[in-house]
């Protein structure tokens, strides 16, 4: 009984933050909504056993990627105004995407694999099952070679972003660390002694 | 505590089960928190009482015996202030962020054990949701400065940012090293692996690891030398230049309960939690435990008091090209500890 109120509590918040990040006006908002949306799907992620995936959920989405989202998106100068323009124009093109994908959405659901009968509720694991010790003998067993070759696509990816952003510009000014840790105080600094002066 | 179970079940004569559950669990909660806020309340004060014999200065004396009572005076003071909403912030955001940064830090005691059975929450992923609570709270900072549509909060948040996006990689990877030894997520078990005398505990073999930890540890909680977010000499206060009173007064618990839970956490993870250094001769008892979190937090205010704070880019610099490398290169050492079986940590 608990469980469905909790349910029906997270996925209503989930909705209505997830409706807020495209419908807010302010890019700030949007994305302090999408961290809100983050944060209840892994409750219900939880709800349904899956305390791994849930607390990973909140520890790379919202500790990590939406704190470099938010970074960025406060950096920006968005001129909210210039942002609505065009709303008419691309109604059109909008409105065929979001047919398109709501129609994918639904020959998913509707499939066979979506139907409530297809399997009946999983049994609630004892207490002391470990979710996290299962997923890790299956990523390392099972589909270690799955999981290798998706890591290194990541770094691939990392690598190419990285090498497409990273220019170097001659007349800003850098500063080497390794140089600075060299400097000795005999460089620079040169003390002088003087003789102290007689009192007249 | 079975006293506390047959309480219980009389109880479930009376009232319902949910309820039951939750009044029980809340008054846990008092329990852990009530502590934590006097021990954050005299954390204060010792920090001004130590930084202050370190300069050769008295520190608080005045309030109450050897100024004893400033904490109080303190609290008061911050409690009857008027709290001022700055023009053109963003009210709710600017109210809800301290809300933000506190909640977390409260919450990521659900899961410290402090002996092998009195733990609120004896879960399986124990640490990682310590990382992730610690992780959320950022989100107070980003948002104070953000909300406070003040040019010195908002430069505080971004370096905020930064800096807890390249610390957080180097502790979780600190992290990771203690799993591989711990074989387990939950703290309880990392904690009963050490056991065994001062020899078995896992600071031996993850010396650096327990380095890193402990310095992104202080970068995590905004403290001195990290403490550009703040930085009194360059942005006034950084992040919270714009919070009076009661505001203020909640980033300032959670910074100081944050600070409490990183040496708590460095306690239990590398210096055996509640386990005697010497079994044999005195019994482990959660005074242990106390007693080393004590040694970390003292390490804090020293650190403020002797070390000047690191510049920005510096701050970048050890983060990620000093302590990330430190820690993947000792995570492969530990790998082929573990392969060969070296003990008696990796049996």
């Amino acid at each position: 009984m608990i469980e469905t109120v909790i349910f029906y509590v997270f996925a209503i918040a989930t909705v209505v933050s997830a409706t807020a990040v495209v419908t807010v006006r302010n890019p700030v908002h949007a994305a302090l909504f999408l961290v809100l949306t983050f944060f209840t799907s892994a409750i219900i992620w939880m709800s349904l056993e899956a305390e791994f995936l849930a607390i990973t959920l909140v520890l790379v989405y919202v500790g990590a990627v939406m704190v470099l989202f938010i970074f960025v998106v406060m950096m920006l100068d968005i001129n909210v105004a210039r942002l609505r323009e065009g709303f008419v124009r691309y109604l059109p093109l909008g409105l065929l995407v979001a047919a398109i994908m709501l129609g994918l959405m639904l020959s998913v659901v509707t499939s066979d694999v979506f139907v409530l009968e297809a399997g009946s509720e999983p049994a609630p694991r004892a207490a002391d099952y470990s979710n996290t010790k299962a997923l890790g003998g299956v990523l390392y067993t099972d589909y270690v070679f799955a999981f290798e070759i998706a890591a290194v696509i990541l770094l691939v990816a990392i690598i190419a972003a990285i090498s497409l952003t990273m220019r170097k510009r001659s007349q800003t000014k850098y500063q080497v660390p390794s140089e600075q840790i060299k400097v000795r105080k005999a460089d620079r600094l040169r003390i002088v002694k003087m003789p102290s002066e007689e009192k007249s | 505590m079975d006293f506390v179970n047959s309480t219980l079940e009389w109880l479930s004569q009376y009232i319902h089960e949910y309820l039951l559950f939750t009044i029980y669990s809340g008054v846990k909660a008092l329990v852990i928190l009530v502590p934590l806020f006097i021990v954050v309340a005299y954390y204060t004060y010792a920090e001004r009482k130590v930084i202050g014999y370190m300069q050769i200065r008295k520190g608080p004396n005045r309030v109450g015996p050897k100024g004893l009572l400033q904490p109080f005076a303190d609290m008061f003071k911050l409690m009857f202030k008027e709290i001022i909403v700055p023009t053109n912030s963003n009210k709710y955001l600017f109210i809800i962020a301290p809300v933000i940064t506190f909640a977390p830090a409260m919450a990521a005691w659900a899961v410290i054990p402090f002996n092998d059975t009195l733990v609120f929450s004896d879960i399986n992923a124990g640490l990682l949701y310590i990382l992730a609570m610690t992780s959320v709270g950022v989100y107070g900072v980003i948002i104070a400065g953000w909300a406070s549509n003040s040019k010195y909060a908002l430069l505080g948040a971004m370096r905020s940012a930064a800096q807890i996006v390249a610390y957080e990689i180097a502790m979780g990877f600190a992290l990771v090293g203690v799993l591989m030894v711990g074989g387990s997520l939950n703290l309880g078990d990392i904690v009963n692996k050490q056991a065994g005398g001062i020899g078995h505990w896992f600071f031996i073999p993850l010396l650096p690891l327990f380095f890193v930890y402990l310095i992104s540890g202080v970068a995590e909680t905004n403290r001195a030398p990290f403490d550009v977010a703040e930085g009194e000499s360059e942005i006034v206060a950084g992040f919270h230049v714009e919070y009076s009173g009661m505001t203020f007064a909640v980033f300032f618990l959670a910074e100081y309960a944050n600070m409490i839970l990183i040496a708590m956490l460095c306690s239990l993870l590398f210096f055996g939690g509640w386990l005697s250094p010497v079994p044999g001769l005195l019994g482990d008892s959660v005074g242990w435990l106390f007693g080393k979190t004590a040694v970390f937090m003292l390490l804090f205010l020293w650190f403020r008091a002797t070390f000047p704070r690191y510049r920005y880019d510096q701050i970048m610099r050890l983060g990620w090209k000093v302590l990330l490398p430190v820690t993947i290169v000792w995570l492969f050492v530990e790998g082929l500890a573990v392969y060969f079986k070296v003990g008696p940590w990796f049996v």
